[in-house]
């Protein structure tokens, strides 16, 4: 089975307009660069897009919401984004913010054919809604859903012609889980090497969850806050 | 007089022990980094998947793949440990992190917490408040006692949008060290120079003063 695509454009080619996707990163580390301005040259829209964050204007997923693409994003934090703004308040975009933890967990869960579980999150808050409640070990949970979707889009360091993928440093976030979650996942790795130069010892997400994968390019790596000592 | 935000900071660093794993959140929480004993192990946790932040980075060190939760460039120590954010909430909904130190837009008496959204302000989502403050053992507020207009954050019912319920132990405010407990602020410690009318004033929630109140040691 070839896993290896040549560039984001021909892994993508098949995302259809109203599907959901997930995107991996915080804030703009350890986003899928290369994908999502593929997604911006494709012209598909009304997607539902699962990201931690939105993308800064004109950055990343801010890219998408700038063409009108996004019909909903499932996100825990969507601030330093005026275009966000503009569209949530106009009505243009449905958001649903989630708990960051239980955003996590609910990729995870999803990817782990777990179809819902209890956590003690957004207990008693608007969070809560009407989703069930109980009691477990005198705390109160409530009940949330194993998250999965059409697509994930995933960023790695390295990768392998087999699908392994390592991460570096805190790029990794919401990438690893997401790989597990989407029905198809397309990987994009700064380096792709021949299965078998992976150590196995450091694989983070094993091959079974990448359908495929490309060599991506151009890399921005945009910083948010640049904060430093000196 | 009244504290800074930095002495708000080093009074929350005297609470942290030898060991602690310590989530500290945006904003005055970020200072209590600066405020740890020397000689002292305590490890920072970072929610976006770093166990061991370190200092920020001189200019020539910044690495756009190495970033804190406020998405700030940043340092890893020795000994630290990368991880995805699934794996960074067990640690924290695992009870695993020993202290988190948060910021608030109001506390209430029994705890709760608003800290996330102002209705009709622009809302920009919770990101791991609500996570920590529901599992967290053991939680400090860091804020200020009084808004812009003199109004108390310290309440009975909070006005905003809740983060959690029932969770906060402690708070750190520009005028008191204060512990939650059985419904009440009971005020352990006064800021250097604060009068105990001076905190009545300021506290519009339940407040129990118990004996001479010390003033902090900073």
């Amino acid at each position: 089975m070839q896993k290896v695509f040549k560039n984001a454009k021909e892994a993508i080619s098949d995302i259809k307009s109203g599907m959901s996707i997930m995107l991996g990163g915080f804030g703009l580390c350890g986003i899928p660069e290369n994908s999502i301005d593929a997604l911006v040259e494709a012209d598909i829209t009304k997607l539902t897009c699962i990201s931690n964050n939105a993308g800064i204007d004109n950055v990343g997923l801010g890219k998408l919401l700038r063409k009108h693409q996004i019909y909903k994003m499932i996100s825990s934090y969507v601030g330093e984004n005026k275009e966000f703004e503009r569209q949530l308040l106009s009505g243009e975009l449905v958001v649903d913010l989630i708990p960051q933890g239980t955003l996590a967990e609910r990729i995870r869960a999803g990817g782990a054919g777990i179809p819902a579980f209890f956590v003690p999150a957004g207990y008693g808050t608007e969070v809560q809604g009407d989703k069930e409640v109980r009691e477990f070990n005198g705390k109160m949970h409530i009940l949330e859903k194993g998250l999965r979707a059409d697509f994930a889009l995933v960023k790695a360091w390295k990768g392998d012609t087999k699908g392994n993928l390592i991460y570096r440093h805190t790029a990794n976030n919401f990438n690893n889980m997401m790989a597990a979650a989407g029905i198809i996942t397309i990987a994009e790795v700064e380096e792709l090497v021949p299965a078998g130069e992976l150590d196995p010892n450091c694989i983070h997400t094993p091959a079974i969850y990448v359908q495929r994968i490309f060599q991506g390019t151009d890399y921005k790596k945009q910083i948010e806050f640049e904060t430093t000592s000196d | 007089m009244a504290l800074d935000k930095n002495g708000i900071a080093k009074r929350i660093a005297q609470e942290l022990q030898d060991g602690y794993y310590v989530n500290l959140g945006i904003g005055i929480p970020t200072l209590v980094a600066n405020y740890i004993p020397d000689g002292m192990d305590v490890t920072l946790q970072s929610e976006n998947g770093l166990l061991g932040i370190g200092p920020f980075p001189t200019k020539d060190k910044v690495d756009p793949d190495l970033i804190n939760a406020g998405k700030q460039t940043v340092t890893y120590v020795d000994g630290s440990a990368f991880f995805d954010s699934a794996e960074s909430f067990a640690m924290i909904r695992g009870g695993h992190v020993d202290l988190t130190v948060l910021g608030a837009f109001e506390v209430t008496e029994n705890g709760d917490i608003a800290s996330w959204k102002v209705p009709g302000k622009l809302i920009k989502g919770m990101g791991g408040a609500m996570d920590l403050v529901a599992a967290a053992k053991n939680i400090i507020v860091a804020m200020r006692q009084t808004d812009r207009d003199g109004n108390s954050k310290l309440l009975k019912e909070c006005t905003l949008p809740l983060t959690g319920v029932n969770c906060v132990k402690k708070i750190v405010t520009d005028l008191g060290f204060y512990e939650v407990k059985d419904g009440a602020f009971v005020l352990l410690e006064r800021a250097p120079g604060v009068s105990i009318e001076d905190i009545k004033n300021a506290t519009e929630g339940n407040l129990v003063i118990e004996g001479d109140i010390p003033e902090m040691k900073l």
